[in-house]
């Protein structure tokens, strides 16, 4: 009844009221605001009410400035004055009012005040610096509500400048009694760090305080602050995975009081924003999300109540169920949940379902083929975002056989679309797809000229510049490159002879260039006719000057020949008067070159040479200038992307468009050579520069956009190693036979649901949506299975092409030279080691020191059983031999390193069935295994055991020397007996193997070792080369043994530091063109940053860091003794921005690869 | 959340809370565009709309449109959820609530508003607690002014204005059904 009673007074202006009397209070004041929004209501038209507003603001504005109205009044004015600011009516005078009131009033008047300036001022107005005082002396209140109110102001608008000011108070109240003062506290605190973070950087340890608070709501407030965090840096805060993942145990649970639920759902926010913590933390990381598991798995469990609450947490839960590290029950769950949405009849948890299934495509694309009648349906839905939303899916499932109805789809929407936005994005879209997969040239014009059509100007700026580079620079066959350009030039020749006044200026100027450039490639069109066209271009209204000279560029190549030249020379004087100075000289230019054939031939060639223009693109010429600036203290040139990113973020909406997802830019580099390091780390076993087998192979799987494929229908999929099977052993570079081993593996599965022969329209639809998709052939309905290769693969970097020539011509020849090498060597050369030339040719005096270590070494072997006399005699420490003191280069080399070569060893089955217990001391003898002297003052890694039987134990070590890497190989007969012909071989076809030696014995003694050496070489960089070998001997003459092994060799066992100084790398810099930009993950576990990323990065690939100068540091390293890579960093924010440049097109991508791996295993 | 209006179905605004910085040409550009977007929309269409790189979340209540903008990674779900608890506050406070209560007391719509959601985040989940916070604050104008008021029946009042009302059944009964549950 009290709610009746107390409505009645606040909501309902009393009649009796008088302005006058000033003691009259609430009543009276509600009554004048009443009384103005009656006569509002009432009021019919615009204009009426426009008059009323002002008159009232002129009221108001009298009011507020008498020295005689009291603080009451003016709380009542201002109220009042909100009223009309809502209305759209501007109160600017009252905004000193409102802060004055907030300052002087009492209580209550403070409250409107506060609320007044709220409403009035944004962040950014100069008043508000007037309002610090009064909080400041509002926090310091021993009133809490006014320390409420306070606090709430300083959390909505707050100048940044002045949070310094306020902060030591904000951050007392943290431990204040009152539960609701500290949850005001910690929003503010909150609102504080994403305004200026690095302000709140002292008080993280009381954010954790505030997480165990004990009042659920100053926890849940607590959240925000962490989410953001964990955002920014998810590795700092994974030793709170296990108090995250308890309180949404209990919360779970029904732990928290009655109060905190909704709709009976314990608190619905709490849970969320926990889940949503959850997967920030468990991403990419196993451990982290094994401890996660129960609880998710309780909270889709609970969530079963048929309210949009529930769902709302359900979808949190499978975003994170798919976004953390997988596990196949979970997901087979979450999977379902996806389809309860789907198939909803409720649009809004449709829409949802759509949201989720895009999202999680990415992962697994043969849950958009379980829905896929649904999606057809969601397709022709009347309402407008849950097509939009449908269409993002489709797009994510684009491959080489649906793209034509896809794109068809995509552009009919389009079509009848008019938001902005949504066209920039979709047409930035179509441009993509129609790039990566177009079927032929002719539908790839045709649907360039529809994007161009519909995208208009407002079309970005990338893709007609893409589109014209990709028909300028070609594919690799010219036949089809020809082709391409005629038709080209055809479909705008009519798309001109149609009425062109409605079309886009940006593809009006396309059309002018490609028809100047390429019109003479059509074989009995008259030049004139083309010409005549442009030149009506020219003429017609509309057209913008910046079109026009487009227009007159082409004419200008056009202009050959007599009649042609006629009507380019009335063009040019009728440009002579124009008031465009840009177009006159551009007529004037014309005039000049149709007079002087001869320049005119010079300057544009007819068939423009694809290279003819040499564009320097790294600007050498100015080398001197920019290291002269540099010496003089000039800062480092900032690329403009980094700028930006400097700029810091803002948290206004971005009223611009979006940006493009578009791969494409202006820069040198191409699509082909931009690879992102997650895809080098997908195709495991290929080689960084070819991309060529590796779109090739994705054709028989998925083509998402190079999205990594880890997820199957059985869950996750492991990293696929391509020593996988033997037969991949025995051909590891060729991968285009893997995956075709691949795709009859999965043929050969039985088909799990033979499609009934009759097919509506719809299936129709569908089948040919989502052909192609998933990873069974058999799971798309009307299946074409043959693969298609995308048709406009941009012409690979010359040193690419070369590259893969050189691997192909250096694999042949290995081969023949191992053989060679190996019958020769069979003539019984055994004691005659073949020592490698550069040890033979650096003799050098031998330490002392080093000396007396051989002996202890020797003593080692001796009692380990090795008897030098008996055995091979290939393991002797001839002083020779010994290594030359320029290869034990810094002293911190000398390191074991890491071992990538464990995880790569695959041993193939056969063997495995062949242990016998009596060689489980294989392991152990690895551990006595040393390197030959002369090796063991040289960086290499640990000595792992690759793969034994019951006679032998063949164990493997990595040397890194200084221009080749050593792979050494030990050999150990773990039987008394004599193991005769013991023949060793060592293939590996990515890379150039040099010298070897001791690889073939005639007999090996019981309980003996022998060692054989390969030197490896690596010219051009592969992320992870496989090698193959093989061990036959005999335990008696006819019976044959054979062992195969196999490992892998990563680029970071051929990295080497390249030591120089900051001015050389400054030079060097310059001069290399092929660089690559990224973020990496920045570790702040221990002391600096960047030092300590810099180390972790050194320690683990080699690098040598030239100089660190305040957060930015230089690093060089480089393959080998060939050639260098360099490496920029700079700490931004949270992560490490690095910028890589090599000679070597592939070595940044590469690089950086490893640089991630390294920093991940850290 | 970016920012959150109330408006009628004439289009008139009622209530405009904005989380981020925006001009005041700004903010009325955008309120002028989405109050016409949002009332063109057809009852059985979807909750959410895109508009511009933002997420729209709306829901009708009787004559009065709730609107949020939301950022792209934001649940629409809960968004709505956080617009009907707001309806359950004003419901508690005033009684049951109508557009009425929300023109003449646009000041304690908006208390209510910052005890609930601060700075766009959710703030305090518990309703007992946004109350409670409210009631306190109340409580100092009720000792402030303790002047006896005899006013005329509302109801009088409001049947002269009926066309303002926003009781309609459905909408009453669901604010009954969500009563039920939350006690």
């Amino acid at each position: 009844m009290s709610d009746v009673v107390e409505k009645t007074l606040t909501a309902l202006p009393s009649l009796l009221s008088l302005d006058s009397q000033p003691g009259a209070g609430k009543l009276s004041s509600t009554s004048k605001l009443g009384q103005f929004i009656r006569n509002i209501t009432e009021l019919t038209s615009k204009h009426e009410e426009e008059k009323l507003i002002k008159k009232e603001l002129a009221v108001i504005k009298d009011q507020v400035s008498s020295p005689y109205t009291t603080m009451r009044q003016m709380r009542e004015l201002m109220v009042r004055s909100m009223y009309c600011e809502m209305l759209g009516y501007e109160a600017s005078f009252a905004y000193i009012h409102a802060i004055k009131l907030a300052q002087q009033g009492t209580v209550l008047e403070k409250r409107a005040g506060y609320l007044a300036v709220s409403l009035f001022l944004n962040e950014n107005h100069e008043l508000l610096l007037l309002l610090v005082n009064t909080v400041l002396k509002d926090l310091q209140s021993t009133n809490i509500i006014e320390v409420c109110m306070a606090l709430t102001v300083v959390s909505q608008i707050f100048p940044k400048d002045m949070i310094p000011a306020v902060l030591p108070l904000v951050e007392e109240k943290l431990s204040h009694p009152k539960e609701i003062i500290r949850r005001k506290a910690v929003l503010a605190l909150y609102k504080f760090y994403l305004i200026a973070p690095n302000q709140v950087q002292h008080i993280h340890g009381k954010f954790r305080k505030a997480l165990c608070d004990k009042d659920p709501g100053v926890m849940t407030s607590s959240l925000h602050i962490y989410l953001q965090m964990i955002q920014e840096s998810p590795d700092s805060y994974k030793d709170l995975v296990g108090s995250f993942v308890t309180i949404l145990r209990q919360v779970v649970g029904g732990k928290l009081p009655l109060d905190f639920n909704y709709h009976s759902i314990p608190a619905p926010w709490l849970q969320m924003q926990l889940l949503r913590i959850l997967s920030l933390l468990g991403r990419e990381d196993q451990s982290t999300s094994e401890t996660m598991y129960d609880v998710l798995n309780e909270s889709l469990r609970r969530a079963e109540m048929n309210h949009n609450i529930t769902y709302a947490i359900l979808y949190e839960c499978v975003k994170a169920i798919y976004t953390i590290h997988p596990k196949a029950e979970l997901l087979e769950k979450a999977a379902k949940c996806i389809g309860n949405f789907v198939l909803s009849p409720k649009i809004n948890l449709k829409y949802l379902g759509l949201k989720a299934l895009t999202y999680v495509v990415q992962h697994d694309a043969s849950l958009a083929l379980q829905h896929q009648m649904t999606i057809i349906e969601c397709l022709d839905h009347s309402d407008l975002l849950i097509k939009r939303e449908t269409l993002e899916l489709l797009f994510r499932i684009t491959n080489a056989q649906n793209v034509t109805v896809i794109v068809e789809r995509i552009l009919s929407f389009l079509r009848l679309c008019n938001d902005d936005y949504t066209i920039i994005d979709l047409v930035g879209k179509v441009a993509e797809l129609a790039e990566k997969y177009a079927p032929d040239n002719e539908w790839f014009i045709q649907t360039m000229t529809v994007v161009f059509s519909l995208g208009g100007d407002l079309m970005p700026p990338d893709i007609p510049s893409s589109f014209l580079r990709l028909l300028a620079e070609g594919s690799q066959s010219e036949v089809d490159d020809r082709q391409l350009k005629v038709y080209a030039v055809n479909s705008y020749l009519s798309v001109l002879n149609d009425d062109c006044s409605h079309l886009p200026q940006r593809f009006l100027q396309v059309i002018s260039w490609v028809l100047g450039e390429y019109s003479y490639l059509r074989e009995g069109l008259d030049q004139e006719e083309v010409i005549l066209l442009l030149k009506k271009l020219l003429d017609q209204r509309g057209v913008s000057a910046e079109t026009r000279s487009w227009v007159l560029s082409a004419l200008t190549k056009l202009c050959r020949g007599s009649g042609r030249a006629e009507l380019a020379l009335a063009v040019a004087e009728s440009l002579s008067s124009t008031l465009d100075t840009v177009l006159r000289q551009q007529g004037h230019e014309l005039r000049h070159l149709i007079q002087d054939g001869s320049l005119h031939a010079r300057v544009l060639p007819q068939p423009a040479p694809a290279n003819s223009l040499e564009v320097d693109s790294s600007l050498s010429f100015l080398d001197g200038f920019v290291s002269d600036a540099l010496a003089a203290g000039a800062a480092p040139y900032k690329p403009p992307h980094q700028r930006q990113e400097e700029l810091g973020q803002q948290r206004a909406p971005t009223l611009e468009p979006y940006a493009l997802s578009l791969p494409m830019s202006l820069s040198s580099c191409t699509v082909t050579d931009r690879q992102s390091p997650s895809v080098l780390s997908m195709s495991s076993g290929l080689s960084a520069n070819s991309t060529e087998p590796s779109q090739r192979a994705g054709v028989a799987t998925l083509m998402l956009e190079g999205v990594k494929r880890v997820w199957g229908k059985e869950g996750y999929l492991p990293q696929r190693d391509t020593s996988e099977t033997p037969a991949t052993v025995e051909e590891p570079s060729d991968v285009v036979q893997s995956s075709h081993q691949q795709v009859v593996i999965d043929i050969s599965q039985p088909e799990p649901e033979p499609e009934p022969p009759q097919l509506d329209k719809k299936q129709q639809l569908a089948s040919s949506l989502f052909v192609g998709l998933g990873s069974q052939n058999s799971a798309c309905l009307l299946g074409k299975t043959e693969a298609t290769v995308p048709r406009f693969r941009r012409k690979p970097h010359l040193n690419d092409a070369s590259s893969s020539g050189t691997s192909e011509r250096s694999s042949d020849s290995s081969h023949s030279s191992h053989s060679t090498a190996d019958s020769f060597l069979y003539g019984g050369l055994l004691e005659e080691e073949p020592a490698t030339p550069i040890q033979s040719s650096r003799h050098a005096p031998q330490p002392i020191a080093a000396s007396g270590s051989c002996e202890a070494r020797q003593h080692g072997l001796t009692v380990n059983g090795v008897d030098e006399n008996r055995g091979g005699a290939v393991v002797c420490a001839k002083e020779e031999k010994r290594a030359h003191p320029t290869q034990l280069i810094e002293s911190d080399m000398v390191r074991v390193r890491p071992n990538a070569l464990a995880e790569g060893a695959v041993v193939p089955p056969q063997n495995c069935s062949r242990h016998l217990p009596s060689t489980s001391s294989c392991g152990s003898d690895s551990e006595v295994l040393k390197l030959p002297f002369e090796l063991q003052n040289l960086p290499h890694s640990d000595i792992i055991s690759l793969i034994s039987d019951s006679h032998l134990c063949i164990s493997c070590c990595r040397v890194f020397r200084e221009d080749a890497l050593l792979i050494v190989l030990f050999l150990s007969n773990s039987t008394e007996m004599v193991l005769c012909d013991v023949a060793l071989e060592l293939s590996c076809e990515e890379l150039q193997m040099g010298s070897l030696r001791g690889n073939v014995m005639e007999s090996m003694a019981g309980r003996t070792s022998s060692v054989c050496h390969y030197t490896v070489f690596m010219e051009r960089p592969h992320t992870h080369v496989p090698f193959t070998g093989t061990v036959s001997y005999q335990t008696q003459p006819g019976h044959k043994h054979t062992l195969h092994f196999s490992g892998k060799l990563t680029t970071a066992d051929f990295i080497r530091p390249l030591v120089l100084s900051t001015e050389e790398y400054g030079k060097l810099w310059l001069s290399f063109s092929h660089d690559v930009k990224q973020n990496l993950r920045l570790l702040t576990d221990a002391g600096d940053p960047l030092i300590a990323t810099l180390n972790v990065l050194k320690d683990c690939l080699q690098l040598h860091i030239v100089d660190i100068i305040g957060s930015e540091g230089i690093v060089a390293c480089r393959l080998l003794d060939g050639a260098p890579c360099l490496m920029h960093c700079r700490v931004h924010g949270a992560s490490l921005a690095v910028w890589l440049r090599s000679s070597l097109s592939s070595f940044p991508d590469c690089l950086l690869y490893h640089c991630q791996r390294a920093l991940q295993e850290h | 959340m970016q920012f959150m209006l109330l408006f009628s179905r004439q289009g008139k605004l009622r209530l405009q809370k904005w989380y981020v910085p925006l001009s005041d040409k700004e903010k009325k550009k955008i309120t002028r565009e989405l109050v016409q977007t949002v009332l063109a929309r057809k009852p059985k269409m979807c909750s959410f709309l895109e508009w511009r790189d933002l997420k729209i979340v709306y829901k009708r209540y009787a004559s009065l449109y709730f609107c949020c903008a939301i950022e792209d990674q934001d649940n629409e779900l809960i968004t709505l959820e956080i617009i009907h608890r707001y309806v359950e506050l004003l419901d508690k406070y005033f009684g049951s609530v109508c557009e009425l209560d929300i023109i003449f007391n646009f000041e304690k719509a908006y208390f209510i508003l910052d005890e609930f959601l601060l700075g766009g985040e959710a703030q305090e989940t518990s309703k007992k607690n946004v109350l409670k916070a409210i009631e306190q604050a109340d409580l100092l104008q009720e000792v402030s002014h303790h002047e006896a008021c005899i006013a005329p029946s509302g109801n009088a009042f409001l049947t002269q204005h009926s066309s303002f009302l926003i009781h309609e059944p459905t909408l009453n009964s669901h604010i009954l059904i969500t009563r039920n549950m939350c006690s």
